[in-house]
């Protein structure tokens, strides 16, 4: 029993965070949004490089060969950075999903084959269609589309580089408060050659897609929730008003201690999550919404506090604060929101007979 | 990060288990803020004391079973699924114990140790003064030193178990030129050295919880000190942070009434509704989160961490949190939340046998004392504002 990282897997967030700090500053942030195709093949490249794109792949398919556990600390600082690329998608649901399927039978093993050495390389951006989100994130990035069509879950390979629109895919952008994160209605023409699994199969694989792409977002609102805490503290040891800075005033300092606490413990919910979803725990699902939950509530007080202590400045789209406000209000969003979490974690508290209480905790590892 | 206990582990849950299913009593006990409910309480403690289990992380030469950490966490969760009454002695315990433990002489570690293992002395606090509470380097009491012994006189108030505990440890100011944090020492006091009066207080709930203690010419002997003369305040701050955080609140408790408030809702579902089951879920949710990250900071501080300003993180989760869950009690039980536990069981909040069975009033009135002792928290917002997040001193 220890609940804590290794020196190694703290190194490597270190060295993510490092390079994001100097790559990916509120600058690049906004270039990427204004940009026509909100992608940066460079940066993009240069995170594959550090491991993080292929983190959970295997060796012997370019990646890393880390789990969870690994991946949420790498997660917590593409949220910090605001970094408006689709990792979460690519790296944290994609890549695992593409291993499972390697593991289902010939074709799955192919596509496999195909595409993790791609994603690790950098070269392919992955979408994810999940019948649990309304639209599918950064669709017309992706160079592969795995998609659901009713029960049925498909692939949809498109040629590297093809613009969007052409092949079979229809993309139709919805506009939305973060754009850092381009929304799509996708259409698609499925066929029997694009699909990889229906029924109780392809339900097993979305299952696990859920889970690990609520824990992404979950790992990302930490990081973003720290930022936010970072530059509200920041601003109010500058900021002077009746002749001292606004942080020495108590009605500022309680409102920013708050969030501390609520992040301080919002965090180590998210990291038992990643341990849950990495061994499969049976505790999982409620693990894993336990987290998303608490990350959110976390992310959603920092950016209403931090906007407070900055004021009007802080309402200005000139000032980079809302860079990861919208990141906070958007992440909360993604992959289940705050209502069907919630009913996931009450069906589990409340049931007959329910395993809660002192004790418990670590109960459903098995 | 390795989340799954070992099979040593395993074994030192089933024994603690086993112990504490033959021993603890099978109804609770009166109060221990009673004078009979105290005694029953110290009876216990000798019974926990002779099964070995009073200190599970204290060295075995000190009364302990000189098991880690994370023992002591798994030993507190049996301990409170056990339903085993509250610790008398927490102030010995949790709080002067682990203080001796890091300023103690030898000496003082083999004289005082072993009798807060077995509870045979049991402890009050004695911080605040009438006028020194939050700001408690406003301290007043002060001990003269005479030859070998250090005379006492002033006095000290809200001293938690003081209306029945045998001693105090306490500040007192021993240089009488000095100001605020300085020239203050940690003493350790007979309650029943001439010259000392305890006078009881009625709490909230109507028992005597706490006391004021007052001094005039008591003389406590030099070695009574802990720590160097002037030391106390930095011997004090170790006591809070022990206070605030770990030892005292260990997550089980909150865990416990997490659990009765689900049993409660069960209940009650019909008529509480789907509000009240989101509110309850939460209470579940935090207190889990207060679990684990009291065993993220274990393994921290088993791995050579040492606990620092996060007690006062702790402090605030752990206490609103509480009243949190008595509050939802409360709002389940409707008009029933204002019975006291005498009241027929019929009405009672208080249901025998069931599993929500706890006397939900008058622990929401035990709540609300938690956001106020061991430093409110508007200071330990302060802490947090100053010392972790590094904003400038408020004036």
């Amino acid at each position: 029993m220890r609940f804590g990282f290794s020196d190694d897997q703290l190194l490597l967030q270190g060295t993510v965070r490092d390079f994001l700090r100097k790559e990916c500053p509120p600058e690049a942030v906004r270039r990427l949004w204004a940009s026509e195709s909100g992608h940066d093949p460079a940066l993009w490249a240069k995170l594959a490089e550090l491991g993080v794109l292929g983190a959970l792949a295997p060796e012997t398919r370019g990646g890393l060969g880390l789990d969870e556990r690994d991946l949420v600390l790498l997660l917590e600082e593409t949220g910090r950075a605001a970094l408006p690329l689709p990792v979460v998608a690519t790296a944290a649901v994609a890549v695992p999903l593409l291993c499972e399927l390697g593991e289902g039978g010939a074709e799955g093993a192919a596509l496999a084959e195909r595409w993790l050495p791609r994603i690790a390389a950098g070269e392919a951006i992955v979408a994810i269609g999940h019948p649990e989100n309304a639209f599918v994130a950064d669709a017309a990035l992706a160079d592969l589309l795995l998609i659901t069509d009713g029960d049925a879950l498909h692939a949809i390979e498109r040629t590297p580089g093809a613009a969007s629109g052409s092949s079979s895919v229809r993309c139709v952008r919805q506009p939305a408060n973060d754009p850092g994160r381009r929304i799509y209605a996708v259409k698609c023409r499925h066929s029997a050659e694009t699909r990889l699994a229906a029924g109780a199969a392809a339900r097993r694989l979305l299952d696990a897609a859920f889970e690990r792409g609520a824990l992404a977002c979950a790992a990302q609102l930490l990081g973003a929730t720290e930022q936010l805490l970072e530059l509200a503290v920041s601003y109010a040891c500058q900021r002077e008003q009746f002749g001292r800075p606004i942080g020495s005033f108590q009605a500022v300092q309680h409102q920013l201690a708050e969030v501390k606490v609520q992040l301080e413990y919002a965090r180590p919910v998210v990291y038992k999550a990643a341990w849950s979803v990495a061994c499969r725990a049976r505790s999982r699902a409620v693990d894993v919404s336990h987290a998303k939950l608490a990350a959110s509530a976390a992310g959603a007080l920092a950016a209403r506090r931090a906007l407070q202590v900055h004021g009007a400045i802080g309402y200005t789209w000139e000032q980079d604060l809302h860079l990861w406000m919208r990141r906070a209000w958007s992440l909360a969003l993604d992959w289940g929101s705050e209502p069907q979490h919630l009913a996931r974690v009450s069906g589990f508290v409340l049931a007959d007979g329910a395993p809660i209480g002192p004790g418990h905790t670590f109960e459903g590892a098995a | 990060m390795d989340l799954l206990p070992t099979a040593a582990q395993q074994a030192f849950r089933a024994e603690a288990r086993a112990w504490l299913e033959a021993n603890a009593p099978s109804s609770p006990l009166r109060s221990f803020d009673t004078r009979e409910g105290f005694e029953d309480h110290r009876v216990w403690e000798r019974r926990l004391h002779a099964g070995g289990f009073a200190m599970v992380p204290w060295p075995v030469e000190y009364g302990g079973r000189g098991a880690n950490l994370l023992e002591w966490l798994i030993f507190e969760e049996e301990y409170y699924r056990a339903g085993a009454p509250k610790r008398v002695n927490q102030n010995g315990i949790f709080l002067l114990g682990p203080t001796i433990m890091e300023f103690g002489t030898p000496a003082q570690k083999a004289r005082f140790l072993p009798r807060i293992a077995s509870s045979e002395e049991v402890w009050a606090q004695g911080w605040s003064e009438p006028n020194a509470g939050s700001d408690m380097a406003a301290i007043q009491a002060h001990a003269r030193r005479d030859g070998d012994h250090y005379v006492l006189c002033g006095q000290k108030t809200w001293a938690s178990r003081g209306a029945f505990a045998d001693w105090l440890f306490g500040m007192f100011r021993t240089d009488p030129a000095s100001e605020r944090h300085k020239g203050l020492s940690f003493l350790l006091v007979p309650l029943d050295t001439p010259g000392v009066t305890v006078r009881p207080i009625a709490q909230l709930s109507g028992e005597t919880g706490f006391a004021e203690v007052f001094f005039d010419d008591a003389r406590v002997p030099v070695e009574n000190r802990l720590a160097g003369e002037g030391d106390g305040w930095r011997v004090a701050m170790a006591t809070a942070g022990f206070e605030r955080g770990l030892m005292l609140r260990s997550p089980a408790r909150f865990q416990k009434t997490a659990q009765q408030l689900v049993a409660l809702y069960r209940e009650h579902a019909a008529s509480a509704g789907e509000a009240l089951r989101d509110d309850v879920v939460r209470c579940w949710m935090d207190a889990e989160a207060y679990a684990l990250e009291t065993y993220r900071t274990v393994s921290r501080l088993l791995g050579g961490g040492k606990i620092g300003f996060e007690a006062s993180l702790n402090k605030i989760f752990w206490s609103e949190l509480d009243v949190r869950m008595h509050e939802t009690a409360l709002r389940i039980l409707g008009p029933r939340a204002d019975l006291l536990s005498e009241a027929p069981a019929s009405y009672a909040s208080t249901r025998a046998g069931s599993a929500s069975g706890t006397d939900w009033l008058d622990g929401y009135l035990f709540s609300l004392s938690g956001p106020i002792y061991a430093g409110t928290n508007e200071i330990q917002r302060n802490l947090i504002a100053e010392r972790i997040l590094g904003l400038p001193r408020s004036t």
